[in-house]
This record gives structure tokens, C-alpha cells and sequence, in this order.
């Protein structure tokens, strides 16, 4: 027996973590003042908002479903708060709670009917993601700035850690809303529900599990992390647009697999969505500092190692469904 | 008889499906502390009943009273609260998750309002000690086996202070061992004062466990009956009962011709065997005869057609078609070599719901064609019109969605779909369950037909009549076992059934 024997379910994750140390020494070596805290705090405060929809994602895909509509909630949010804010002078204070729940409810209507309707998620987010779109040009075609103090203040506020290095207030929004979800995961019977949906439907029914309330819960957490995420979006724009973060459920889905969760369903942790997150940022901030390479390459790259994740977890299944029937 | 004493008496329970009379008026009642085995052959309304006792149908009429209070669960859920859990054959567990988790999900211990983990695995780990099972529980489901997934699964239905405990079908994966394990908890569990509801096919295990037998035929109550007052024979004469069928024609075609001469055989087996499915056989299929499989549900019947289709693969042995030896590594190959298949899973194998007739029938013709190959519309009209006459499907027209017709006569369609590829051999899987008399006269007829135009076919039936009436040689099987071959002149079925109980006849 191997003392160290490591747990197999661990193993994607390590991969993912062990990639982002790599990556940010390789970093370190090759350019100066790379290597610093403030670089790995930027990769925060540039990616808060990815971050809090990831997590709500890493949720929908445990339970072996998908939620295209986070891109275009994040810019119906930023929209709707703009409009809002500065056309119509509601108090951030009314704002914030009113879009969030605006979010929710949309997430909750599209669990309601992959539930109900037993009609599938790619198709109901993907129409969902449609609408937000399409309303984000109801309230305005333009682009809405805001000027408003209060974003302002919030915007521009640098919370000091260690001397010079600071992160924003949007970061500390997305590291509550992990550690929120780290404990939903692993801590509530809603999250150990979650798991057992994604491993199979037909057992969590027989095993007498919550699994309607479980999966449109799901779907409304998401919508939620989504506006939130919209929120935060809107802290670092500083304006309502509808062509705010288009594409961005397809980061957001990139970041989850390359963070360790399986498509499938039934596997998957909150701790590797953070990796997986801060691995497309090292990416970005890598090409950034190399200087000649266009941004583009970072799709490129984001590209390349989707497919060695997926292939990765390929191999970890039949690994899995091998040594299960030898067993 | 102390009517205190019971842990469960359903009386008089009738359920019907529309068209089905799945149970009527049946009976079955469970004492505190016993092994109680259901048997019946398929459609008999074992899993009727059971869905009817754990609360996923409700019955029309009856009464089930357990523990002298009467219930009518309306969910599985609700069963479980009264006590009533089943493991089914299909573990029905979450194998991405722990096995403590797998034990209590939905009833996780909490603390300060979140899951107290260390008291889950520790509870968990007493659970399992209670049956003999010492794995660490904070480890995946899925990296334990199916028998300790099994396990698991009782280990769940036990921590729901089971009153009555269904096994159904826990045996048919596991290997002798394991086998061996589990009666060793089921004894344990017994002597605790569990009520467990047994059901399985193989006999020998019946034997080995039961108390008392309840049989079910046709959805009736055959009887209940102590163990071992009940004889092997009697036991699969009850299950299989006598029911005559108007097939003398098709004994008299057989017969007219059973002069198979010696030729050589067009298909050799020898030594054939797959793990787990079916041990070493030999066979022959000689052209122009009627060989049949006779053994109960799970003896190794659709085993070894499935092998000799190439739809599974055996691990060791030999195959020889036409004296050249053949590797059948697919139903493909299995085509190219003259064999076709109509499996015993007419719905989920043999037909494609909403495709018509005449694209059925042409389906496997196409395949052999390879796919690129078209086959121009009017021809294939003309297939499909020759089949619907020969076989005398009952259809408006060719173009008849499948899914429309009778199981009979969908039968008939897939029957046709192999006469097209011209077999040499051709592989019927119980081919008359569910259909209705004269379909099955009519099948039975064509078999005959086929064989004495020099056909070899390779047929499955649970009803021994249908086998006694229609081959040439039968091959007994059981417990995944060929144990004997007879040459069928004036077999009885009597002589058939003694085959398949095994033991000795006049054991009592």
C-alpha cells in the first residue's frame, strides 16, 4: 500500500492546481515583475465577476445540466441597473436587492421548466440566453454611463492587504460567495442533493431526494450568481450595455471543466472552479506581458487546454469505470 | 393459525393496467423472522406485486395491512417510513458519492445545522459492521464492487428500521461467493426478526433460503407453500403450469420431417463460455432442424444466443460455422455469416418505434448492403409487400408506423426483417411472449416452414408446451449450465420440467 496514496477524486483538481503554479512560475521567470502579489490580486480584481458566475455554474454542471443565459443576465443586469440608477434615480441601496432578485426569478423560471416540462437545459437556458439579450435593447441600444457617487466610490475603492497590495470590493463579494458555496456544497443537505442528482436522477427519486426542488433551486442559484456577477460587472464597467460580456457563458462553462467538474454530472468541487477561473486569467495576463501577441491567444490557448481537459477526464472515467468493475 | 403473528398480509389484491389484468385477487402474507421467496415466470406479476406493496402503483382492490394496521403507501418514500424498503437488482444508489453518504442521504446527521460528517462516517461504519462489511466508508460508491454496493444498499433500507426487506433479484451479478455473503446477513437478518421478501430464479438458492414459497402464474395465486413441503417438480410445474395450445399442426410439421440425416452441422460450439454469463457448452446446429433452449428465466438461455450473435463476446471455447472456425466479434460478423437475431426485448431491441413497416423489414438487409448502397423504394415495397403476405401481417399497408401494430404482428416485421438477409441460421428469442394465440400458431407454423427448407433455427421459450411441440432437439440449461441435450421423440413435458428442476425427482 502507498502511504500517499491520493484519492482518485482529487486528481483533476490537482492537475488544475498544479497547471496555475506552473504556469505563474513560468511567468515569473521570464518577465520581470511578474512575480508579485499584486499580479495574482489582479487576476481577482479582472476576474471577480467570472468567478461569481462560475460558481454558480459549477452547480448547474454537478447536477449534469447547463446554463447558457449567464452572459447575456450579466448584461441585462449591468443594463438594468444603469437605467435605473441613472434615469430613473432609484437608490443603489433599491437597485442591488431588485436585480439580484430579477435574476433569480429568471433562473427559477427556466428550473421551473427543465423540471416541469422535462425539457432540456441546453435548450431552455439557450432560449433564456436570447431574451436577456433582447431585453438588454428594450431599455436602451446605447450604452448607459454611470455617474452615479455611490458606484463610484465602490468602483474605485482599493481595500489594502499587506502594505501596497490591495483587491476590490468586487473581490471580496466573489471570495464571500465561494466560500458561501464551498459550504452549500459540502455542509447542506441541499448541496450533498445537488451531487447525488448529478450521479443519477433515477436512484436520488427512488432514494426519496428532493430532486424537482433540488434542480429548480439550482437553476434560480445560478440566475442568481449571474446577476450578482452582473452587479460586479457593473463596478468595473461603470456602465449598462448590451454588449457586455457576450460570450461570456462560454468562459464562464471553460472555466468549470477546466476547474475539474465533469460534464456528466456528479463530480466537481468549488475549489477548482477558483483554478479554473484564475487559469484564464494567467493566460490573459501572460500574453499581456509577452506584448507582441494579440489577444486572441488567449482564446487560443483557452482552446487548446479545454481539449486536454476534456481528454483528461476521458481518461479518468474509463480509469474509474475499470477499476470499479475489477473491484 | 394465529392471525397476530403476521407482519404482512395483502389479501385479495387486484391490479389492472389498461388491456392487462396484471394481479387478481392475489394473496400473499409475510410472518416476522422469515425468508419468504416469490416465483413466477415473466409476467406472472412478481414485480406487480412488490410495486404494489412499496407504494409505485396502488392497487384497485384488496387491502394490505402490516402489522395488523391497514397502509396504502402512495410513494416509495412513504413505504419506507412504514418500514417497507427494497434493494433492487439495479443497485439504486449514487456511486459518485461516499458510501456513508449513499446510507444517509436525505437523513444526513446534523450539527449547528450543517452535516455532521465524522458522526456520518462513524454511524456508517457500525451499520456496515452489522453485515459483515468492513470498507471505509468515506470512499466513493463506485470503488467498492457491485456486491458490496449491494450491501450498501441494505445497509440503507436497514437504517430506515426496516419491517420487511425486498430483495429482488440481489443475486443474478454476483459471483458464488458473494452469493455465499449475502445469505449469510440475510440468515442474520432473519434472526433478528426481519421479514424478507426473496425473489430470484434460480432454484437452488431457493432451496438454500426459504422458508415459504408464494407462486404467482398469469397474475394469479398459484399457492403458498413451506419449503419443504414443496417438491422441485411440483415447484416448476406450478410456476409453468399447462396450458394448451391448438398447435398440433406445427408438431405434425415438425415431425413430418426430422430426418435431419448426417449432415454436417452448420454451427459447432465446443467448450464455448463467457464469465459471469454462461459456462463452458457445446452445441450443434445441424441445417434443417429445430433446436431449442429450456431452462427458466437467468439459466443462460439468452447467453448463449447473444453469444452465437456476436452481441457478446466469449472469452473462451471455440466456434465453428459451416467447419470453419469463426470469430464472432459482432452482430456484423455474425450477419455475414448467415446468423440473425430476433431478441427477446421485442421494444427496446428489435423494433424502431416510428420508423414504418416496410422500413423495418428493410433495416437489416441494409446493413448487410452497407449503408451506402440504396435500395430503391419500389424494391423495397416489394419486400415489404412479399413479407406482410407471407407472414400474414395484420397492417392497412407497408407504410404503417411499426409502433401501431399489434406485438404480434411487430414480431412478424422483425421476423421478416431477417428472412430478408436469407439466413442459414435463424435465432428466436422467446419470439411468442406476449402475443396472442393464433400469432403465436402462426409463427410457430413458419418455424416449420423455414426449417424444412433447410433453415437452422435456434429457438427460446419459457413455454414448455411451444418447445415440446416444435424441435427437433432440446438443450437444457441451468444455472448458466448446459446440463443435458434430449432428442425429442415423445419428450414429455413432464420429462423436460424434471431436466430443469434437477435433483431428484422423487425428493420430497
Amino acid at each position: 500500500m502507498n502511504v500517499f496514496k491520493l484519492d482518485r477524486r482529487y486528481f483533476p483538481i490537482l492537475v488544475t492546481v498544479a497547471l496555475f503554479i506552473v504556469m505563474f512560475a513560468a511567468g515569473s521567470i521570464e518577465y520581470n515583475g511578474f512575480f508579485s502579489l499584486q499580479v495574482f490580486l489582479n487576476l481577482l480584481i479582472d476576474n471577480a465577476f467570472l468567478l461569481i458566475t462560475a460558481v454558480g455554474m459549477t452547480f448547474v454542471i454537478i447536477t449534469g445540466g447547463i446554463d447558457l443565459s449567464v452572459g447575456s443576465m450579466i448584461a441585462f443586469t449591468t443594463m438594468l441597473s444603469a437605467t435605473l440608477v441613472q434615469n430613473h434615480h432609484w437608490s443603489p441601496w433599491v437597485v442591488i436587492p431588485f436585480v439580484l432578485l430579477v435574476g433569480s426569478f429568471f433562473g427559477w423560471s427556466m428550473g421551473c421548466l427543465i423540471q416541469y416540462f422535462k425539457l432540456q437545459p441546453f435548450i431552455v437556458t439557450l432560449a433564456g440566453m436570447f431574451l436577456a439579450r433582447g431585453l438588454c435593447y428594450l431599455i436602451s441600444i446605447e450604452s448607459i454611463t454611470i455617474d452615479n457617487e455611490w458606484y463610484k466610490t465602490v468602483s474605485q475603492t482599493k481595500v489594502y492587504l499587506f502594505g501596497k497590495n490591495y483587491i476590490s470590493i468586487s473581490v471580496i463579494i466573489a471570495l464571500v460567495v465561494v466560500a458561501a458555496a464551498i459550504y452549500i456544497a459540502h455542509f447542506t443537505k441541499f448541496g450533498r442533493n445537488v451531487y447525488a442528482l448529478g450521479g443519477s436522477e433515477q436512484s436520488s427519486l427512488l432514494m426519496g431526494l428532493p430532486v424537482a426542488r433540488t434542480k429548480v433551486l439550482v437553476y434560480t442559484l445560478s440566475g442568481f450568481c449571474s446577476s450578482l456577477a452582473g452587479v460586479v460587472f457593473t463596478f468595473y464597467m461603470l456602465s449598462g450595455y448590451g454588449l457586455h460580456a457576450v460570450g461570456m457563458e462560454l468562459d464562464t462553462i471553460a472555466a468549470v471543466v477546466i476547474g475539474g467538474t465533469l460534464l456528466t454530472g456528479g463530480t466537481g468541487y468549488v475549489v477548482g472552479t477558483i483554478f479554473g477561473v484564475l487559469i484564464q486569467g494567467i493566460i490573459q495576463t501572460l500574453i499581456m506581458f509577452q506584448g507582441t501577441l494579440s489577444s486572441w491567444w488567449t482564446k487560443i490557448a483557452i482552446g487548446m487546454l479545454l481539449f486536454l481537459f476534456i481528454l483528461l477526464q476521458k481518461v479518468f472515467i474509463s480509469r474509474k469505470k475499470k477499476s470499479g468493475a475489477a473491484a | 393459525m394465529d392471525e397476530k403473528k403476521h407482519r404482512l398480509i395483502m389479501d385479495r389484491i387486484s391490479k389492472h393496467f389498461p388491456g392487462v389484468k396484471a394481479l387478481t385477487n392475489v394473496s400473499f402474507r409475510m410472518f416476522p423472522g422469515e425468508i419468504h421467496v416469490l416465483m413466477g415466470q415473466n409476467g406472472a406479476g412478481k414485480s406487480t406485486l412488490i410495486k404494489v406493496l412499496t407504494g409505485v402503483y396502488s392497487i384497485d382492490s384488496g387491502e394490505i395491512r402490516l402489522d395488523d394496521k391497514e397502509i396504502r403507501a402512495q410513494s416509495p418514500l412513504e413505504a419506507q417510513e412504514l418500514g417497507i424498503s427494497t434493494v433492487y437488482q439495479e443497485v439504486n444508489l449514487c456511486t459518485n458519492l461516499t458510501v456513508s453518504e449513499n446510507i444517509f442521504i436525505g437523513r444526513e446527521p446534523m450539527k449547528r445545522g450543517r452535516i455532521d460528517w465524522k458522526e456520518m462516517h462513524a454511524e456508517a461504519k457500525v451499520l456496515l459492521k452489522r453485515l459483515n462489511v468492513d470498507i471505509d466508508p468515506t470512499k466513493q460508491l463506485g470503488e467498492y464492487s457491485v456486491a458490496i454496493q449491494q450491501m450498501v444498499a441494505i445497509a440503507r433500507a436497514l437504517n430506515i428500521s426496516a419491517k420487511i426487506l425486498i430483495l429482488d433479484e440481489p443475486t443474478s451479478s454476483l459471483d458464488s461467493n458473494e452469493v455465499n455473503e449475502l445469505f449469510k446477513v440475510m440468515r442474520k437478518l432473519k434472526s433478528e426478526g426481519l421479514a424478507i421478501l426473496f425473489v430470484t430464479h434460480f432454484l437452488d438458492q431457493v432451496y438454500e433460503m426459504s422458508d415459504r414459497i408464494t407462486i404467482l402464474r398469469n397474475g394469479e395465486f398459484v399457492g403458498e407453500y413451506k419449503a419443504e413441503e414443496l417438491s422441485r417438480m411440483e415447484l416448476v410445474s406450478k410456476m409453468i403450469g399447462k396450458e394448451m395450445d391448438e398447435m398440433e399442426q406445427v408438431q405434425e410439421l415438425v415431425e413430418s420431417h426430422s430426418s435431419i440425416g448426417h449432415q454436417s452441422p452448420f454451427l459447432e460450439t465446443k467448450q464455448l463460455a463467457r464469465k459471469g454469463s454462461i459456462e463452458r457448452f457445446d452445441l450443434k446446429l445441424y441445417p434443417g432442424e429445430i433446436l431449442s433452449l429450456a431452462g427458466l428465466l437467468g439459466s443462460g438461455r439468452t447467453e448463449i444466443a447473444r453469444i452465437l450473435f456476436g452481441a457478446d463476446r466469449a472469452d473462451q471455447g471455440e466456434l465453428k460455422i459451416k467447419g470453419r472456425s469463426v470469430n464472432l466479434k459482432s452482430p456484423r460478423i455474425a450477419i455475414d455469416n448467415g446468423i440473425a437475431f430476433c431478441p427477446e426485448n421485442r421494444k427496446s431491441e428489435a423494433i424502431i418505434d416510428d420508423l414504418t413497416i416496410r422500413e423495418n423489414i428493410i433495416l437489416a438487409m441494409q446493413a448487410s448492403l452497407g449503408i451506402f448502397k440504396y435500395l430503391p423504394k419500389k424494391k423495397q415495397t416489394e419486400f415489404a409487400d412479399e413479407y406482410i403476405k407471407l407472414l400474414n401481417i395484420k397492417a392497412p399497408g407497408p407504410e404503417t408506423l411499426i409502433k401501431n401494430l399489434s406485438g404480434g404482428n411487430q414480431q412478424k416485421v422483425i421476423l421478416g426483417r431477417w428472412l430478408l438477409t436469407n439466413p442459414d441460421l435463424l435465432i428466436l428469442d422467446e419470439p411468442t411472449r406476449g402475443i396472442d394465440v393464433g400469432a403465436k400458431a402462426e409463427i410457430m407454423k413458419q418455424m416449420g416452414l423455414l426449417c424444412q427448407k433447410g433453415m437452422s433455427i435456434l429457438f427460446i421459450s419459457s413455454e414448455l408446451e411451444e418447445v415440446v411441440r416444435t424441435s427437433h432437439r432440446i438443450a437444457i440449461l441451468r444455472d448458466r449450465h448446459k446440463i443435458a441435450e434430449i432428442d425429442n421423440h415423445n419428450v414429455s413435458q413432464q420429462d423436460i420440467m424434471k431436466a430443469i428442476a434437477g435433483g431428484v425427482p422423487n425428493e420430497k
